[in-house]
C-alpha cells in the first residue's frame, strides 16, 4: 500500500514535467505558457511587423528626407527625373529595343490599363466605375508631347492622377513611355505600315 | 484451487488486445494530426480586417492586377502590403463617403498605419522568398488559391512543412510558364491552347527555367 502512494507522488512531478513540455511552443499570456521557447515569433522584425519602439509603431522605417541608400545615388538628370535643362526631355535616357517595349506594355498592363484602358483611349475599368476619365493618348496634343512628358506624368502625378514613382521604377517609366508612344502609333496606323509577310494575313482576317 | 477468473474472461481479454491498439493508434493520429487540422493552421478561416477589403471585387470586378498593390514581389522576399497611397490613388474620387473606408482616409489624412491582420504568416525561422518562386514559374493561385474569389483573405494551404516539400520534391506537379504566375485561372496548356498534362509541361520547364529546388534544412531554415 505504501509503495503504491510512494509512485504516485513520484509520478505527479514526471506528468507536470511532461505536460508543461507539451505546452512549450504554445503561443500564450499565462506565466505557465511564458516558458514557452519564442520560435515562432522571434525578437526579429519582418517586413511591415509592429514594433513599439517607434512612436508610429512601425518596424520598417520611412526613408530620412536627404539620406541616399548605398546603391541609390540618383545624378542622372535625365534618367531619374525625365527633364534635360529643365524641360521636359525629347529623348529616351537610354536605347529602346523591342524588349523594352515588351517590357513596357507589361509594366502598362499592370499599373496604367485600370484608368487608361488597354488601348490607352482612357476607358478602364475604374474610369467605368466612376474615376475621372482621363484623356485618350491620341488626341493631338498627347500625340505630340515628348517622352519625358509622359515620364514626368508618371513621377509626380498629374491631375487627379498620383504619383507612380514608390510603385514603377525609373527604368521601367521610360519602358512605359515607349509603350505608350507604341500605343499611339498602332492606333493611328495604315496597311501600309505593317511589315509585308504579316500583311497579307491580317487582309485575310 | 478453485478459478480466478470466469470464462468470460477469455473474451474479454481478446477485445482489450484490440482496444488497446485502436486507443494507442488513435491517439498518436490525433497527436500528428493536429497540425494538419483547419482549426490549428486557420486554413478557410477568413479574417476580420480593420477595412473589409475584397480581392474579388478589385481582381474579378475590376481586373487588377496582382503586383498593382503587391510591387515587390518580384524582386523581393516580401510581396508588399500597399500603402493607403495606393487605396487612395482610386478612392480619393471613388466611394469617397463610404464609412466603410474611413479608416483609410484617415491613415492617409494622420500617416497612422493601418492594422491589417496577417493572414499568411510563416514563423520566424523560415526564410521565404517570393521573388524566386515567381521567376521559376510558381503562379500566385498555386500557394494562395482562388484569391480572386475571396471577399475576404483567407489560407487554402496549411503553410505546414510537409505542404513546402510536396513541390519542393515533385516541381512538376505545380510549375507553369512565367508569363502565367499571376493568372488566376491558368490550365496546363501548350502553344496553340490545347490541354496537355501538368507534369509533362511541369517537366519540361523545370528543363528550361533550370529548376533544382534544394530540400536541405538550410535552403529554408538559417
Amino acid at each position: 500500500m505504501s509503495n503504491r502512494k510512494l509512485t504516485t507522488r513520484a509520478a505527479r512531478p514526471l506528468l507536470a514535467a511532461m505536460v508543461l513540455c507539451l505546452m512549450l511552443g504554445c503561443e500564450g499570456t499565462t506565466d505557465i505558457e511564458r516558458l514557452r521557447q519564442e520560435m515562432y515569433n522571434q525578437s526579429r522584425f519582418e517586413p511591415l511587423e509592429k514594433n513599439t519602439f517607434f512612436a508610429d509603431q512601425r518596424a520598417s522605417r520611412p526613408w530620412i528626407k536627404g539620406t541616399v541608400a548605398r546603391g541609390q545615388l540618383r545624378t542622372d538628370a535625365h534618367l531619374y527625373t525625365g527633364m534635360v535643362n529643365g524641360k521636359p526631355a525629347e529623348t529616351f535616357p537610354f536605347p529602346i529595343t523591342r524588349k523594352v517595349i515588351q517590357r513596357g506594355r507589361e509594366r502598362y498592363n499592370i499599373y496604367c490599363t485600370p484608368c487608361h484602358g488597354y488601348r490607352g483611349d482612357g476607358r478602364g475599368m475604374v474610369v467605368r466605375r466612376g474615376m475621372k476619365q482621363p484623356p485618350s493618348y491620341h488626341i493631338e496634343r498627347l500625340q505630340n508631347e515628348t517622352p519625358g512628358y509622359f515620364f514626368d506624368v508618371m513621377t509626380n502625378g498629374f491631375g487627379a492622377m498620383y504619383s507612380y514613382a514608390s510603385r514603377i521604377k525609373p527604368r521601367d517609366r521610360w519602358a512605359i513611355a515607349a509603350y505608350i508612344r507604341a500605343l499611339q502609333l498602332s492606333q493611328n496606323a495604315t496597311l501600309e505600315d505593317v511589315p509585308a509577310d504579316v500583311r497579307e494575313r491580317l487582309e485575310n482576317e | 484451487m478453485a478459478q480466478l477468473f470466469p470464462r468470460g474472461s477469455n473474451a474479454f481479454a481478446r477485445v482489450s488486445i484490440v482496444a488497446v491498439l485502436v486507443v494507442v493508434g488513435t491517439g498518436l493520429s490525433i497527436l500528428l494530426n493536429t497540425n494538419r487540422l483547419h482549426y490549428t493552421t486557420d486554413v478557410q478561416v477568413a479574417k476580420k480586417q480593420p477595412v473589409p477589403f475584397s480581392h474579388k471585387h478589385h481582381v474579378t470586378g475590376v481586373g487588377i492586377d496582382c503586383r498593382y498593390c503587391h510591387t515587390s514581389v518580384e524582386e523581393s522576399s516580401f510581396a508588399n502590403i500597399p500603402p493607403v497611397e495606393t487605396c487612395m490613388t482610386c478612392h480619393s474620387q471613388i466611394w469617397t463617403e463610404s464609412p466603410l473606408l474611413e479608416p483609410i482616409r484617415e491613415s492617409y489624412r494622420m500617416g497612422n498605419p493601418i492594422e491589417w491582420v496577417r493572414v499568411h504568416d510563416l514563423p520566424d525561422f523560415v526564410y521565404f522568398n517570393h521573388s524566386i518562386h515567381v521567376h521559376k514559374g510558381i503562379g500566385c493561385q498555386t500557394c494562395h488559391g482562388q484569391v480572386d474569389q475571396m471577399p475576404l483573405m483567407w489560407k487554402v494551404n496549411t503553410l505546414n512543412m510537409e505542404w513546402c516539400l510536396e513541390c519542393h520534391r515533385a516541381p512538376e506537379k505545380f510549375v507553369r510558364p512565367r508569363e502565367e504566375v499571376f493568372n488566376m485561372t491558368w490550365k496546363p496548356t501548350d502553344e496553340q491552347g490545347h490541354a496537355v498534362s501538368q507534369v509533362a509541361l511541369g517537366a519540361q520547364l523545370i528543363k528550361e527555367y533550370d529548376i533544382n529546388p534544394s530540400t536541405d534544412c538550410s535552403t529554408c531554415h538559417r
